[in-house]
């Protein structure tokens, strides 16, 4: 175990970051050096940090691709739309249920098409000849089978090589059926450095051609959508009840527990609550360009974090009604957390945590430890982008290169006819005053304690040599990592799609955290990693029966 | 209804596959290099390729899966991926320091038609290749056969570094195709109780079945050698188990190396482990002794026991066609009845080897390889005509719940129970605890469902 003082453990995050970089060949280490940042407060804001930037080939990253980020993250969680991949079997099987990402298709009647896998499954023939006509044929055929209300199609590596036109198949489609609304995903694996290029083409395509397509008004006073949260474990449920117990109404999750429908009228919503920053805040941008609902940053990890994201929304509709009626559920929900906190902190207490997950998780979780007395040690994201990590106040200095540049930004006007401004500016204006500004992300660095160490882009050999040299309690990582790492004898909890348990979101996913991190770090397993006759290899000098 | 919208009535589909019964060629590769000692497998694609294809084996095995990427962009995918091989190979022998990489293809890198040989002699020739390491490669498009392929194509990649050196070494080679690590360890007893010394290609024992005991050892310490494949070409024979997953490595031993050849069925079950064995020992010329004929009569036995209640019970199978063929005759050769048999991967002599072995039924099989043949077919051949007991991967559970059948889970991937790593399925060994898995899954089955006063105490 590290050393344990007063604040940061007692390590030296400079000769960690120069023994990490030691065996790289120079060319990589100049740039491993610049996504390794200790942090030091300065007096003009965050450090800066190198992210989103591609990966050195070779290196054994933690990074999947667009295709996963749009097809599996962004689009996987939604029931009801017949998702076809266009491609060879591979990428359609991996993504088939792999995610956790959990819905409730318990109404009757309802459609669930997330227990299939489509795909056009293509053959050589294809790729020499061309793959729309079998694409063509293989929506027909989804169409007649299920009748679904929409078809999404997906495009893998090979289709954006031979030139398939996807988009120009599903508007043939879409037209010829006129009951389903059929549109498609140029997300070739290959584009931008990470998922994080998935998840914006994945959400361009949604407002492009789903958002704004239902105007009926949905009963509910305070109307609210969910952007970047993806129901993993069953978070978005205990959010979802929650928000239900306070009386708020979320219209939309993006896209957790979703369906068509919820997409289709999320501009309904009054208010737009952005879980996780890096997938989805241009979609929270465009819906406030397009149709004027504004945005606020919350955050339902944790359960101060939870409380905090509550008392924001009731600030933000300015109702004593509900202003109380979430003081209340507060106040009914904090003691089951205060009296799991009692349990499990003794044995949690100064006890040192790694986040490298995600493009939000890295941060959103350190709430979670932070309640149980744990120490984040060191961070970083997969796939985030600078103001993930520094604030939003960076995004108009962002260098915009040729992996970023080939990703679509969509331009957005206020829609003539149902652009509704929710408050007016000065209101707005009055919110940020009173410590609510709208469109508000200071990033990860700013929260964590200076010595902390944060790497973008950790990969399998700096986990190794982290987990070596600091040996923390715990780190948290995927699936890939896990078994490198506990191999170590420390104990990984799988932070993309937990492996097993959840919900961690909320007031009861946050007692449930606590329990899982007691079990892991507590696990008697860790003491069994040697034989009593390898701890103690000399013989002792009498025998018991002697 | 977990698949709600599969309807009973099957029509025509051309196009579309739903819910496959395969994935694609680069994960099969991933495997086989795996078992290969000291090696770093490499994907020359897209990040996500190699992404998905470790967290696969990683929920599979519960093990570390390293593996590598080239890490195209879309420039690499417009100007080809030599630059990105090349540095990969730098950074890999730098960084990882592995005795050889294993590069396989992706769709995307063959659509470009990235020639792999040709980079990598540019490696070496450019230094990035150090002293005594290596490159081996295969070829594996996605758009073409399955994972079955993939691991076919890599283990032919392992046999092209086979050197012939005039001096014939007395072992006989064992290519055992895509089986767990855990029968990869039984088949290498059962050489051992015959006293016929190996060489066991790829050998995944020792690799993906390894201890918790504080250290991570990146390149654990099973797996073949390198020596040992090089030798491969002085062996006095080949075994190739398996058609689809084994036989063309052995192939190209005989006609590169002269190492003459035989393709058996897998060795899951009585009468083919018996093949294996009797093939073992007249290659090598020894007698079988007592240890093995007395677990052969261990598993006579055991089928003999408990006959009463596996007799004439119906199967629906779904996996790869080396396993599904021998499984299929243990089956039969228990007096179980194949009712349902899928495969994605192509290859018509499956379906004809399947009907050959069926054809004592009192009907005839349904039996689909290759385009077409998917988990919703299967589920739709079932909903007709149902089955007692459902045998293939973790994807199957979800027809099992809604169909209320049990499930024996076999082949890959299994995402949801452990074993696989550790218990064999092959030898006779192997066909006990097969037989004990289906005996358990139907008995527990029977114990559910027997009304009160026919329940059992004793079976």
């Amino acid at each position: 175990m590290a050393t344990k003082e007063n604040g940061l453990p007692g390590w030296d995050p400079a000769s960690v970051k120069e023994e990490m970089l030691r065996q790289y060949p120079p060319k990589v280490a100049r740039k491993r050096a610049k996504q390794m940042v200790i942090n030091q407060p300065r007096p003009d804001g965050s450090p800066e940090i190198m992210a989103n930037v591609r990966t050195i080939p070779g290196i054994i990253t933690m990074r999947g691709c667009t295709y996963a980020g749009c097809k599996g993250v962004i689009m996987g969680p939604t029931r009801d739309i017949v998702n076809i991949t266009h491609g060879p079997i591979g990428c359609g099987f991996y993504s088939w249920l792999t995610r956790r990402n959990q819905t409730d298709a318990s109404a009757p009647g309802a459609e669930n098409y997330m227990t299939y896998s489509f795909s056009t499954d293509m053959q050589d023939k294809d790729i020499i000849f061309g793959g729309e006509k079998k694409l063509e044929q293989a929506i027909s055929e989804a169409y007649d089978l299920f009748h679904p209300k929409a078809i999404a199609v997906f495009a893998t590596c090979p289709v954006g090589l031979i030139g398939d036109d996807i988009h120009a198949v599903a508007a043939r489609m879409k037209k010829q059926f006129g009951d389903c609304n059929v549109f498609a995903f140029s997300c070739e694996g290959y584009k931008g450095v990470s998922q994080s290029a998935g998840h914006h083409i994945a959400n361009n395509q949604v407002f492009r051609h789903v958002v704004g397509n239902n105007d009926e008004s949905k009963p509910g006073k305070f109307k609210i959508s969910l952007l970047g949260e993806y129901n993993i474990g069953g978070d978005g449920f205990e959010i979802d009840r929650v928000l239900n117990k306070c009386g708020i109404t979320n219209l939309a999750t993006f896209s957790g527990n979703s369906t068509y429908d919820q997409f289709a009228s999320a501009h309904t919503s009054d208010l737009n609550c952005v879980m996780c920053h890096r997938s989805i805040n241009y979609v929270a941008d465009m819906l406030e360009t397009k149709f004027g609902v504004p945005w606020i940053k919350v955050n339902f990890i944790g359960a101060g974090a939870t409380a905090k994201s509550l008392r924001k929304i009731a600030q933000y509709f300015d109702d004593p009604e509900l202003t109380a009626r979430v003081e209340e559920v507060i106040a009914e929900e904090m003691p089951a957390v205060r009296a799991a906190l009692t349990e499990v902190k003794p044995r949690t207490q100064d006890k040192t945590a790694m986040l490298f997950v995600g493009g939000s998780r890295a941060h959103h979780y350190q709430e979670l430890f932070k309640e149980m007395g744990m120490k984040t040690i060191s961070a970083g994201y997969e796939f985030a982008h600078r103001d993930d990590y520094e604030g939003r106040q960076v995004i108009p200095n962002l260098t915009v290169d040729a992996d970023s540049r080939n990703i679509e930004e969509l331009e957005v006007e206020p829609d003539p006819q149902r652009y509704r401004a929710r408050k007016a500016p000065e209101k707005i204006g009055e919110l940020a005053q009173s410590g609510l500004p709208m469109k508000d992300y200071e990033g990860l660095i700013p929260d964590m304690e200076p010595g902390s160490m944060i790497i973008d882009d950790l990969n399998q050999y700096e986990a190794e040599k982290l987990v070596e040299l600091v040996k923390p309690d715990i780190f948290c990582a995927g699936i890939k990592e896990k078994f490198s790492v506990q191999k170590m004898g420390i104990p990984l909890k799988q932070l993309h799609s937990y492996d097993s348990g959840g919900p961690y979101a909320g007031f009861k996913g946050a007692v449930n955290f606590y329990h899982e991190i007691d079990r892991l770090v507590n696990s008697k397993v860790w003491g069994y990693l040697k034989a009593p006759w390898q701890e103690n290899p000399e013989l002792s000098a009498t025998y018991v029966w002697e | 209804m977990l698949l709600r919208h599969t309807p009973k009535e099957i029509g025509e589909r051309g196009a579309l596959t739903i819910n496959p019964a395969k994935t694609c060629q680069p994960i099969g590769a991933m495997y086989a290099a795996l078992g290969i000692h000291g090696c770093l497998p490499h994907s020359h694609g897209s990040q996500g390729c190699c992404a998905y294809h470790r967290s696969t084996l990683t929920r599979h095995y519960k093990e570390p899966i390293s593996a590598a990427t080239s890490s195209f962009t879309e420039g690499s995918s417009v100007f080809g991926g030599q630059a990105n091989l090349l540095q990969a190979i730098e950074t890999i022998f730098t960084v990882y320091d592995p005795e050889v990489i294993a590069v396989h293809t992706t769709c995307l890198s063959e659509t470009i038609g990235d020639d792999l040989p040709q980079i990598i002699d540019k490696a070496d020739k450019a230094g990035k290749i150090p002293p005594g390491r290596r490159v081996i490669y295969a070829n594996t498009p996605s758009y073409v056969g399955s994972h079955v392929t993939g691991f076919s194509n890599m283990v032919k990649g392992m046999a092209a570094t086979a050197r012939k050196s005039g001096q014939k070494n007395g072992k006989v080679n064992v290519i055992p195709g895509w089986v767990e690590p855990a029968d990869m360890e039984e088949i290498k007893r059962l050489a051992a109780l015959l006293g016929v010394e190996i060489i066991l290609f790829p050998d995944t024992s020792g690799v993906l079945n390894g201890p918790l005991d504080g250290q991570f050892q990146m390149y654990p310490p099973g797996g073949v050698t390198m020596d040992e494949l090089k030798s491969t070409g002085d062996s006095t024979g080949t075994l190739a188990l398996g058609e689809w997953c084994s036989a063309e490595a052995a192939r190209l031993l005989d006609t590169s190396c002269k190492v003459p050849c035989r393709v058996l069925e897998m060795p899951y079950g009585l009468k083919a482990t018996d093949r294996f064995v009797d093939a073992l020992r007249t290659i090598a010329g020894v007698s079988v002794g007592d240890e093995i004929n007395h677990e052969r009569g261990q598993l006579v036995d055991m089928i003999s026991d408990m006959h009463q209640y596996f007799y004439h019970k119906q199967v629906a199978m779904a996996g790869d066609p080396d396993q599904l063929i021998a499984l299929c005759e243990f089956l039969v050769s228990i007096d179980m009845w194949p009712r349902h048999v899928v495969t994605g991967t192509p290859g018509r002599a499956f379906e004809e080897r399947i009907r050959q072995i069926t054809a004592g039924l009192p009907y005839q099989v349904n039996v689909k390889a290759g385009a077409g043949a998917d988990l919703f077919l299967f589920h739709q051949w079932i909903k007709n005509d149902p089955v007692d007991l459902l045998l293939g991967n973790t994807y199957l559970k979800y027809i099992a719940r809604d169909e209320d059948i049990p499930l024996l889970r076999f082949g890959f991937p299994i995402l949801d129970r452990v074993g696989h790593q550790y218990f064999p399925s092959v030898g006779y060994k192997g066909g006990l605890r097969l037989l004990e898995k289906i005996l358990g899954a139907l008995l527990d089955r029977k114990d559910r469902d027997d009304p009160e006063q026919s329940f059992e105490l004793v079976m």
